[in-house]
C-alpha cells in the first residue's frame, strides 16, 4: 500500500510538469493551430537560465523571476521570426519550422550554457514528508501547487478578463475576432508568451528534483505532446487531466512493469489514443468547412 | 524518339552517379558517395508520403531500424542469407507501416506525424532496451552481404568502397525510377489530389484511407530497405538509427531539397550528408545549423531549393 502510495507521489509530480507541458502546448495551438515541438526547450530554458542566474550570485527568486521573462522573450522572438513569416503554411511546414527550433535553442544552449547536468537548492529544504509510509518532497509538494496555481490563474484569466476572453475568440474564429476589433496579432504575441512563461515556470519547479540539462527539452516536448493528445488537443482541462494521468501511467510502469519501458508508457498511450479515441478524452469531434 | 522528364531526370542521375567518381581524390569519397545515395533512397520514400500525398511521418527512423536490424538479426537466428533478410526487414516494415497507418489515417491533419513519431520511438526503445536480442545501445555486427565475393569469382574486382557505391547507386536510381512512374501513375494522381484537397479528392472518387497508406507503406518499405543497406555497409548497426534525430533529419533533408520532387529530395540529401563532412571543425554548431536550415527553408523557400531555383529562373526568363 505504501509502495502505490509512493508511486503516486512521484507520478503526481512528474505529472504536474508534463500538465503544464501540455497547457502551453494548447494554448499556442488554439491560437495558431501550431504544433509547438519546442514547447520542451522553454522548460529547459526556464531550468537552465535560472541555473546559471543563480551560480552568477543572483538570489534564487530573482534568478527564476529572470529565467521566465527571458523565456517568454524566446516565445515572442519564435512567434515573430519563424511562425509569423509563415503563416498560411501548410501543416508539415509548421511542424518542421518547430523542429528545427528547437534543435537550434538546444544547439545555442549547449554553446551558451555548457553540457552538464545542473540543479539549484530545493526552495524549502529537502527534508521528505512522512506520509501513510510513504514520502513526498516539499520541492513536490511546489511543483504540485505550483501547476495547480497556474491553472487557476488561466481559468481566472480566460474567464473573467476581456483579454483572456479575446484569446478564446481568436482561437475559435481568428477572421471573426479580427472584424470584431480584436487585435489578433498581439493575442498571438500573448500567447506565445504565456505558453513559454509556463513552461520556464514548470522547468524553475521540477529542476531542484529531475536536475537539468540542455537536452531534456524533447523528452518533455513529446511527454507533454503525449498528455495532450490523451486529454484532448486544444482543451485546458484536458491538458491537466491529461498530463497528471500520463504521470500516473509512468510511475505505475516503472514500478510494477518495468523501469526500462517507463518512458514507452506515453507513446503506447498516443498510438492507443489515436486508434481508439482520437479526439482524447475531453475533445469534441471537429468538422470541415468545405 | 523523344525522351520524357522523368527519363532525364533518371539519366542525369545515372550520369551523374557513373562520371563523379573520376574525381575522387581518395577511396575515402566512395563511403561519402554510398551514403548519400542511401540517404537519398530513404527520401525518396518521404518524397512519396510527403510530397504526393501531403502526410508528414516523423518516425521514418524507425522503419530504417528494422530494415537494419533485419539485416544483423535474421541471418545469424534463422540463417537467412543477408540480402534475403532486406526483403525480409521491408517485408515488416511494410507490415507494421500498414498496421500503425489503417487506423490513423482515416484522420487529417497531423495526426500520423504524431502516430509515427511515437512508433519510431517505441522502435527504437526495443532497440536499446532487449539486449538479449540486439545487444543493446552498443549495437550489433551485421553480416557480409557475400556479393562482392560473387562478383570476384566472376572476374571484377572491386574494393569495398567501389562495390558499395555501385551497389547504393544502382538502387537509388531503381528507387528514384519507381518513385517518378508512380508520380504519373493512377495512384499517383489520387495521391497528389488529396494532397490538394482531401474532400474534393473523395468527391471524385478517390479512396483517400486507401492511397494514403499505400504511401505511407511505401515510403517505409523505402527506409527499410536503406536501414538494411546502411547496416550492411557499416557490418554494424546502434540503435541510433532508429532515432527521433535521424527521423528528423531524413524529412529536413527532404524539404531542403524540395519534397514534391525527386531529384529535389536527392538534392537535399546530398547537402545536408555533405554538410556535416565539409563543416567537421563547426560539429559543435552542428545542431545550431541544422536548426537555421530547417527554420530557413521552411520560411523563405517554403517549396525548397530545386523548385524555388528552377522558378527563379523561369521568373528572370520572361
Amino acid at each position: 500500500m505504501s509502495e502505490l502510495l509512493q508511486f503516486v507521489f512521484s507520478g503526481i509530480t512528474v505529472g504536474a510538469v508534463y500538465a503544464l507541458v501540455a497547457l502551453g502546448f494548447t494554448i499556442i495551438f488554439n491560437a495558431s493551430g501550431v504544433v509547438n515541438f519546442a514547447q520542451g526547450e522553454f522548460v529547459m530554458l526556464g531550468g537552465m537560465i535560472t541555473v546559471f542566474a543563480h551560480a552568477a550570485g543572483l538570489p534564487l527568486p530573482l534568478a527564476a523571476l529572470i529565467a521566465i521573462v527571458v523565456t517568454a522573450a524566446v516565445g515572442v522572438a519564435l512567434n515573430r521570426l519563424a511562425i509569423e513569416p509563415a503563416r498560411g503554411a501548410p501543416v508539415v511546414s509548421l511542424i518542421i519550422i518547430t523542429i528545427g527550433a528547437s534543435i537550434f535553442i538546444r544547439g545555442a544552449s549547449q554553446l551558451i550554457f555548457d553540457k552538464q547536468i545542473h540543479s539549484f537548492p530545493a526552495f524549502s529544504g529537502d527534508d521528505p514528508i512522512h506520509v501513510l509510509g510513504a514520502t513526498i518532497l516539499m520541492q513536490s509538494l511546489w511543483v504540485i501547487g505550483g501547476a495547480l496555481a497556474v491553472f487557476a490563474g488561466l481559468w481566472l484569466f480566460f474567464t473573467k478578463t476581456l483579454l483572456g476572453r479575446a484569446v478564446l475568440a481568436t482561437s475559435n474564429n481568428r477572421m471573426a475576432a479580427q472584424l470584431v476589433g480584436i487585435n489578433t496579432k498581439f493575442v498571438m504575441t500573448l500567447s506565445f508568451a504565456l505558453s513559454a512563461a509556463i513552461g520556464a515556470f514548470g522547468g524553475v519547479l521540477v529542476t531542484p528534483i529531475t536536475l537539468t540539462a540542455y537536452d531534456v527539452g524533447l523528452a518533455l516536448a513529446l511527454k507533454g505532446f503525449a498528455a495532450a493528445m490523451l486529454g484532448g488537443m486544444g482543451n485546458p482541462k484536458g491538458a491537466l487531466v491529461g498530463g497528471l494521468l500520463l504521470g500516473l501511467l509512468e510511475a505505475l510502469t516503472a514500478g510494477y512493469l518495468s523501469s526500462q519501458y517507463k518512458d514507452a508508457a506515453a507513446f503506447v498511450i498516443i498510438l492507443a489514443v489515436l486508434f481508439f479515441m482520437p479526439q482524447g478524452l475531453f475533445g469534441r469531434k471537429s468538422t470541415d468547412r468545405v | 524518339m523523344r525522351i520524357s522528364g522523368k527519363y532525364w531526370t533518371l539519366i542525369f542521375l545515372a550520369a551523374l552517379i557513373a562520371v563523379t567518381p573520376l574525381f575522387f581524390p581518395s577511396g575515402y569519397y566512395f563511403r561519402v558517395g554510398s551514403l548519400l545515395f542511401v540517404n537519398g533512397l530513404a527520401v525518396t520514400g518521404i518524397v512519396v508520403l510527403t510530397g504526393y500525398a501531403g502526410q508528414i511521418s516523423l518516425g521514418q527512423a524507425g522503419f530504417a531500424g528494422i530494415g537494419g536490424y533485419a539485416c544483423a538479426l535474421a541471418p545469424v537466428h534463422w540463417g537467412v542469407p543477408p540480402a534475403l533478410a532486406v526483403v525480409l526487414g521491408a517485408a515488416v516494415s511494410g507490415v507494421l507501416a500498414y498496421l500503425v497507418g489503417r487506423p490513423i489515417l482515416r484522420l487529417k491533419g497531423y495526426y500520423l506525424s504524431v502516430a509515427s513519431l511515437g512508433f519510431g520511438i517505441l522502435v527504437a526503445m526495443v532497440l536499446n532496451n532487449e539486449r538479449e536480442l540486439t545487444k543493446g545501445p552498443d549495437g550489433i555486427n551485421v553480416p557480409d552481404i557475400g556479393l562482392r565475393g560473387l562478383l570476384s569469382d566472376w572476374g571484377l574486382n572491386l574494393t569495398n568502397g567501389e562495390f558499395w557505391y555501385a551497389l547504393t547507386g544502382i538502387c537509388l536510381l531503381i528507387g528514384a525510377w519507381i518513385a517518378l512512374n508512380l508520380q504519373s501513375s493512377p495512384t499517383g494522381r489520387a495521391l497528389r489530389a488529396l494532397h490538394g484537397s482531401e474532400v474534393a479528392a473523395s468527391t471524385v472518387g478517390i479512396d483517400v484511407a486507401r492511397v494514403k497508406i499505400q504511401a505511407f507503406v511505401i515510403s517505409a518499405i523505402y527506409a527499410s530497405v536503406a536501414g538494411s543497406l546502411m547496416a550492411l555497409q557499416n557490418k554494424f548497426v546502434t540503435p541510433d538509427i532508429a532515432g527521433f534525430l535521424h527521423s528528423v533529419e531524413m524529412v529536413t533533408m527532404a524539404v531542403l531539397g524540395g519534397v514534391a520532387s525527386v531529384p529535389g529530395a536527392i538534392l537535399g540529401a546530398g547537402v545536408l550528408t555533405l554538410l556535416p563532412q565539409v563543416l567537421t571543425v563547426l560539429a559543435e554548431y552542428e545542431q545550431l545549423i541544422l536548426g537555421l536550415v530547417m527554420m530557413g527553408v521552411m520560411i523563405f523557400l517554403q517549396e525548397g531549393l530545386v523548385p524555388s531555383i528552377l522558378r527563379w529562373f523561369r521568373g528572370r526568363d520572361e
